[in-house]
């Protein structure tokens, strides 16, 4: 009994612990955006909260984003993914080779980085398109870190091999063997890397700044260049706003036994 | 190629750098067989399944099922249902929904009525039936097998492929299982090739067993006839229990342990032999003017082993049946001689 009790003692210890580590800062920053900022304020404002949406460039940012995010998705699952499982399936004596080409944006810092892809992107600005879409090429390099690493794990974890054999007997062709087999097989690293690279495709702020384009980050900065409390308070509604758009991904499926070949 | 040969497998050859999977393998199988291909590690057996189901290209050879060459079609073209011996269920799909996969996917979709009334027969056939609705994590191994079976035979294949799908099974299971896949099979009329390494397994469920050697066919043949009748000493070695027993060779036949007895094709012709005596062979009669000793008897239900120390130094293990082995214990002194059975003899050193 008495060891139990240490045990949940422990146990509720880290929650706190952890739980202020995440809460305090987001706290802080809601006690910052409702500070007052004008002379006509006293006390507590929501004026900083109230102002956001009639902020200039702001909608047509977040919406750029979360555009970029969904592109960067879809080169997710359709150009990583099935790389992934083709070199695991078909070229084995490449995966060391591919996944040391995949760490490399990890190890070259991102200013180094665009300082190499700024007149490609110069080149796509006079000859094709202005938009800031155009980012989603540089972003689903910045992401290979973390999603193949994501990605590699799930696959070590089910024996694929003999699945796509199966499948292959049963009449299936290479497509249905990667997209009906196998990509189901791996759902959740799937889901997993994909989480990580919408967290930093929503969060980069580097590279689309030194390339001049109005992204979700470079307009929340330059807000604050002005306004202090609106910045803060764009910042964690946008903070909210991630985590909720994460939360809405269906991440479990309890019925589905791929989770727990996966989580084992 | 006999009339009613459905399967060929033709000098097939396959190199895996230095190591020659196949070397010239032949086989012909016929329709509504079942051939069990048995061997150790490394010979070969599963190379040539996977061949056929179109998993492994090969260095030489040809393949003929129902009278096409379907040595460079695809597995997916092939028509082959297989059973691996990993689990191999696919783990987002329900027992149901693996077993119609294959249907889903012919080139003539089956009609998913039909499709669902197939599945209920085929899970009722591995006696799955409440399972249906069950994924691969909720079900056992056994069980998994049995979804594995019901998914390949769900296609009607040319031929059933069995990649020792017994192997990660305890033993009261797996024995379970392969009887069932025998009645299956018998019920179906499904060609079958089943590759294993347990003899036990070959030899109870096939029609014909091959036994394989560095990617070669030593002997293939019905189970009474290789276990009786081996023509290599390999495979008398390999397939059941022997006592190597020294005697002399002449005339077609060899004098063991004072009994003369005749020696099998392929055996050593002249000079000395080392017989190769299956412990069924022997008999043993309790006598005190005897010329061996027993060392130890383990019962086995039906039948006694009896490890016999001979008065001239050797040693024999020999197998009767328990009513014939009531007397005999651990001690007893034992007249020993052959039963007059033809043996396999090879030669000395």
């Amino acid at each position: 009994m008495k060891q139990s009790l240490g045990v949940r003692i422990w146990r509720w210890t880290i929650i706190t612990v952890v739980g202020a580590y995440l809460i305090v800062p987001l706290y802080a920053m809601f006690d910052f955006s409702t500070k007052p900022f004008g002379f006509e304020d006293k006390g507590r404002t929501l004026r900083a909260w109230k102002i956001i949406p009639g902020q200039p460039d702001l909608m047509a940012a977040i919406s750029r984003s979360l555009i970029t995010a969904a592109i960067v998705m879809a080169l997710i699952l359709f150009l990583i993914v099935p790389t992934a499982i083709w070199v695991h399936l078909k070229l084995p004596a490449l995966r060391r080779p591919f996944e040391l080409l995949c760490l490399l944006p990890l190890a070259i810092p991102a200013i180094v980085i665009v300082v190499g892809i700024a007149p490609l992107y110069r080149w796509i600005s006079i000859n094709l398109t202005e938009s800031p879409i155009t980012l989603a090429g540089v972003y689903s390099m910045l992401i290979l870190p973390y999603t193949y690493r994501s990605l590699s794990a799930a696959l070590d974890a089910v024996d694929i091999h003999t699945l796509a054999e199966a499948a292959r007997t049963l009449g299936a062709d290479t497509g249905r063997v990667i997209f009906g087999i196998i990509m189901p097989t791996i759902k959740t690293g799937i889901v997993n890397g994909s989480f990580i690279a919408i967290a930093l495709v929503l969060g980069e702020y580097t590279i689309s700044n030194i390339l001049n384009y109005k992204t979700f980050q470079v307009v929340i900065a330059q807000i604050g260049r002005t306004n202090g409390n609106v910045a803060v308070a764009v910042s964690l509604a946008s903070i909210l706003f991630v985590l909720a758009l994460l939360l809405a991904i269906p991440t479990k499926k309890r019925r589905s036994a791929v989770l727990d070949v996966d989580l084992a | 190629m006999s009339s009613s040969t459905y399967v060929q497998l033709v000098d097939l050859a396959k190199h895996f750098g230095k190591v020659r999977a196949l070397d010239g393998l032949s086989l012909d199988i016929a329709q509504g067989e079942l051939v069990a291909l048995l061997g150790p590690s490394g010979c070969g057996k599963t190379t040539a399944l996977r061949a056929l189901a179109g998993l492994q290209e090969l260095d030489r050879g040809q393949l003929i099922v129902d009278g096409k060459d379907v040595t460079f079609q695809n597995a997916n073209k092939r028509g082959m249902g297989m059973v691996f011996q990993a689990y191999s269920l696919f783990p987002h799909m329900t027992a149901r929904e693996n077993v119609e996969y294959g249907l889903k996917l012919k080139a003539h979709k089956t009609a998913s009525d039909k499709r669902k009334a197939r599945s209920a027969e085929l899970l009722e056939l591995v006696g799955l039936s409440t399972h249906a609705n069950h994924y691969p994590h909720q079900l056992s191994g056994g069980q998994q097998q049995r979804v594995a079976l019901a998914r390949a035979l769900a296609i009607s294949p040319k031929v059933l492929l069995l990649d020792e799908p017994l192997s990660a099974l305890d033993a009261k299971v797996r024995t379970q299982l392969r009887e069932e896949i025998r009645r299956i099979q018998l019920e179906l009329g499904t060609t079958t090739l089943f590759v294993t390494h347990d003899q036990e397994e070959a030899l109870s469920i096939a029609d014909r067993v091959g036994v394989m050697r560095n990617g070669q066919l030593e002997q293939i043949a019905a189970p009474a006839e290789l276990y009786d009748r081996p023509k290599t000493s390999f495979v008398a070695e390999f397939v059941g229990l022997t006592n190597p027993i020294s005697g002399k060779v002449s005339g077609g036949s060899i004098e063991v342990l004072g009994s003369i007895v005749k020696t099998l094709p392929g055996s050593v012709t002249t000079g000395t032999g080392i017989a190769l005596v299956r412990p069924e062979s022997i008999d043993v009669v309790a006598s005190k003017s005897g010329n061996a000793t027993v060392f130890a008897a383990s019962f086995l239900g039906a039948s006694c082993r009896l490890t016999i120390n001979m008065n001239d130094g050797t040693h024999v293990t020999a197998q009767l049946p328990s009513s014939e082995a009531a007397g005999i214990g651990a001690g007893s002194t034992v007249a020993v001689s052959l039963l007059d059975m033809p043996v396999f003899v090879k030669a000395a050193g």
